[in-house]
């Protein structure tokens, strides 16, 4: 029997693993010492947990310890990336890239930086939300100074193209950093064979502690500076003051052991999970739609538009299974996901869409749950949609007027 | 977002879910919003030879603030006069589920429904009767 409620939206977090628990507990009582205590062996021993940690952080991106900076999460990583190196390389040039498929970490981020005189650059995508490396070639100028292109999307799961990009960057002398949120983990990264200068990462993503994140930065090759943005004790090397979070990152750096122990089964296992879902469905209903890339996906994400079907309905028709839509009722804005529309995914279809999000705590059963029941609930909701009526009725929906507009 | 009670109910158990047909000229049919926001509503009425309503149906695309809009609509104007459902008003429904601000959008369209169901009945009656009189003369001449 399976348990519920059923947890299937693991981009928006995931549980703590419980080997990573282990590791985090005994820095709440026995060894709560300041990692930055140098007179007393409490300091030494927690200062050891976060040196540890940080080898075991860059060990997954094939970096060095000396290159992590540890951060309060995903979201003042990419600050500090963006902010730390437009502040610090405004002599060289204001211009950045990016992407309008990025996460609001980095699109609110350079859209402030816009309001302090930089220039952005928002690169649109390929119908699947794939970057083409061309235009970040076509966008560069002599006075740009950063690339900021995520390494996998947190809606649709594409993966970009970081090693061409990488490439670019590198032969260009332009800076490159990758929001790495979604992919690490989940899909093998490499700083080195990619030419990434910084990336940012996020613990709660990858079955770590939330309130804990790291921001790469490169130490040669080139050596890349970045102004902080937290002042105080000179902590991370100057980059980002502040006491460091001992116990969740000695958690976080357990989540990054066990995700680069566990990557190449645990994503295959993944993978057939989403797939064993996506037929399942596909099998069963007609005019579903796959949002983003069939084959440049993370193993783990599966957006389906569910025609005829408004996403929220759905979702609260499936309320034992936790999952998100990119339907405008469920954000305040009454927009539909701004992904999906960059994507060019028409708004009716973006109304109805579910981001299933597939996690190392999934099990066979529960995919065979969720089938069912989307089946049952979507064809439900079908007999209650007047388009679906309409549809079978042989009337094309695109012939009518519709009056309203929002 | 917390549902009230009431949205859950009449999301759960939808009352007055179908169609009517939709030539029948005592069926009164609107059809409103648009897909493209996210909510297309239904709602047609049956009215009796008394100016009653007799019976009422919805279909709705939209959330389920939308679909329990559309559900209590339908219970409301059943056994109403055709001038009293005109005066439903959209925080008549917003009150009585409990509509948070973002979702008054829903009521807003429930109402926009029932005045378009509201408006083809009296369209077509009207029409009817004006067909009426006009074959009259000619079914004499003939």
């Amino acid at each position: 029997m399976v348990k519920l409620p059923i947890y299937m939206d693991n981009h928006s977090t995931t549980r703590v693993d419980p080997r990573v628990v282990e590791k985090m507990l005994p820095y709440f009582t026995d060894e709560f010492g300041n990692a930055a205590s140098r007179s007393h062996p409490f300091g030494w021993h927690a200062e050891e947990a976060v040196e540890k940690a940080r080898e075991q952080v860059a060990s997954l991106i094939g970096a060095n310890g000396k290159e992590i900076v540890f951060t309060s999460g995903a979201t003042e990583s990419d600050n500090l990336a963006i902010k730390g190196v437009a502040s610090f390389y405004k002599e060289k040039g204001k211009h950045i890239i990016t992407t309008r498929i990025e996460h609001k970490a980095v699109l609110d981020t350079c859209k402030r930086l816009e309001q302090e005189g930089y220039e952005v650059t928002y690169l649109e995508t390929g119908k699947s939300g794939v970057v083409d490396v061309k235009d970040v070639e076509a966008a560069m100028r002599p006075d740009t100074i950063l690339v900021s292109v995520m390494a996998a999307n947190n809606e649709i799961g594409t993966v970009q193209p970081l090693e061409e990009i990488g490439r670019l960057c590198r032969q260009k002398g332009v800076l490159f950093f990758t929001d790495a949120v979604q992919a690490a983990g989940k899909i093998p990264l490499d700083v080195e064979r990619m030419n990434i200068d910084l990336l940012a990462l996020s613990a709660h993503k990858m079955y770590g502690p939330k309130g804990v994140g790291a921001l790469y930065v490169r130490r040669k090759n080139p050596r890349v500076r970045i102004s902080p943005i937290i002042d105080g004790g000179g902590h991370e090397r100057g980059m980002r003051s502040g006491t460091l979070n001992v116990p969740a990152i000695a958690g976080f750096g357990e989540a990054c052991r066990l995700a680069q122990e566990e990557m190449p089964e645990e994503s295959k296992r993944i993978l057939a999970l989403r797939e064993r879902l996506h037929q399942g469905l596909a099998s069963q209903l007609e005019d579903i739609y796959l949002n983003g890339d069939p084959v440049r996906r993370l193993p783990g994400n599966l957006n389906l538009s569910f025609a005829y079907v408004e996403g929220e309905a759905l979702i609260m028709a499936i309320s034992d299974v936790a999952v998100s839509s990119g339907s405008a009722c469920t954000s305040a804005s009454l927009e539909p996901s701004y992904v999906l529309r960059a994507l060019g995914v028409e708004e009716e279809l973006a109304h109805t869409s579910i981001r299933f999000g597939i996690g190392r705590f999934n099990t066979e059963e529960e995919i065979d749950y969720v089938i069912n029941l989307v089946v049952n609930k979507v064809r439900k909701l079908r007999e209650m949609s007047p388009l679906y009526e309409m549809v079978k009725e042989g009337i094309d929906l695109k012939s009518i007027h519709w009056a309203s507009a929002h | 977002m917390a549902y009230s009670e009431k949205v859950l109910d009449h999301y759960n158990n939808p009352r007055n879910v179908g169609s009517l047909d939709k030539n029948d000229p005592s069926v009164g049919t609107g059809v409103v919003g648009a897909p493209a926001c996210g909510d297309v509503m239904k709602l047609q009425i049956k009215v009796g030879e008394d100016g009653v309503i007799e019976d009422a149906r919805f279909k709705t695309f939209g959330c389920g603030s939308a679909i329990a809009s559309s559900s209590l609509v339908t219970e409301m104007v059943k056994g109403m006069k055709v001038d009293d459902a005109l005066k439903i008003k959209n925080v008549d429904i917003a009150r009585e589920l409990s509509l948070p601000p973002v979702k008054i959008h829903c009521s807003v369209l429930a109402e926009d429904a029932i005045r378009a169901a509201l408006e083809d009945y009296r369209r077509k009656k009207s029409q009817s009767a004006e067909n009426a009189e006009e074959s009259l003369p000619l079914a004499v001449n003939g």
